[in-house]
């Protein structure tokens, strides 16, 4: 009889994964707010991957703009709301995963109602106001919190509230008043920012969902691309 | 005195973190740094000494996604 290859050959062969991992990866909730630049590769790499069940919260819709970074989305998508049009392209993509769109925005009336459904959240959204609502939820729920940010070409990941006493967004940021004054300093941004990024943010979650590696735990990388350089520093 | 900030080495008569980022002309808001590898909070950087040696990392605060 002819081998079949099984979808996930190639991870499972790893002995960080292997079968049990697979077996983790399937049942495992995980929550990405933001569909757009990081929730793009997040999004793909982990429905590639077999995360059972993901939920994905934006309430944009997409535009011609998004187009050059945001790799979920085609042309004849424009205009139309992102969170189900990712929907359909991760289903396509993995069948055997449950992805749930929400069409709305992550807001103190529906953030704990929604991280409570999940065992990890990842942060791909695009402005300060909406992580401190995320990181404030996931402490109190005790959801670990995969942060990650850019601009241009720089990027930063780190994991928050792991457990009951993990470094918080708050201690990255302590200043909310000011970070909410601060706009975005500018919209400029290469598509390869994100990519990376939001690559590293899905690895983070592989590393939480299997046990294996050094989860960036309280602790902030920061690369910038034009460089290449790259830290890990402890928050 | 010999620092580096951003694997750079710079030479600075600055004595705390505070004056450093003064002397840098670094923005009051939208700046993490981190001394040996670890985040220094704000409310420590005038408390906080530079001694010759030291790894200073300055990181902008990013909020896209």
């Amino acid at each position: 009889m002819e081998h079949r290859e099984g979808r996930y050959d190639r991870q499972t062969m790893l002995p960080e994964i292997g079968a049990e991992g697979q077996e983790r990866l399937r049942c495992a909730r995980v929550l990405i707010v933001g569909a757009g630049g990081l929730g793009s590769p997040v999004s793909l790499y982990l429905a590639g991957a077999g995360v059972g069940h993901i939920g994905l919260v934006d309430d944009d819709c997409v535009g011609r703009s998004n187009l050059h970074r945001q790799v979920l989305y085609a042309e004849d998508e424009v205009g139309r709301p992102k969170a189900l049009m990712a929907a359909r392209r991760l289903r396509a993509l993995n069948h055997e995963v449950e992805v749930e769109p929400y069409v709305c925005r992550l807001s103190a009336d529906n953030v704990r109602g929604l991280v409570e459904r999940y065992d990890i959240v990842v942060d791909a959204c695009d402005n300060y106001a909406t992580r401190y609502l995320l990181s404030d939820a996931c402490v109190a729920l005790g959801r670990p919190y995969v942060y990650g940010a850019i601009e241009g070409f720089c990027g930063q990941v780190a994991v928050f509230c792991r457990t009951a006493g993990s470094r918080t967004y708050r201690d990255l940021y302590p200043e909310e008043e000011a970070a909410a004054r601060q706009a975005l300093a500018s919209k400029g941004v290469v598509g390869m920012t994100p990519a990376v990024v939001g690559g590293v943010q899905a690895h983070e979650v592989l590393k939480l969902v299997c046990g294996y590696g050094d989860v960036l735990d309280g602790r902030l990388w920061t690369i910038d691309l034009r460089t290449m350089q790259s830290y890990v520093v402890e928050i | 005195m010999k620092i580096k900030v951003n694997n750079k080495e710079v030479e600075t008569a600055a004595s705390s973190v505070a004056a450093l980022v003064e002397e840098l002309s670094l923005p009051a808001q939208g700046v993490a740094v981190a001394v040996d590898n670890r985040l220094v909070s704000r409310a420590d950087w005038k408390d906080y000494a530079l001694k010759e040696g030291m790894s200073l990392v300055v990181i902008k605060a990013a909020c896209g996604g």
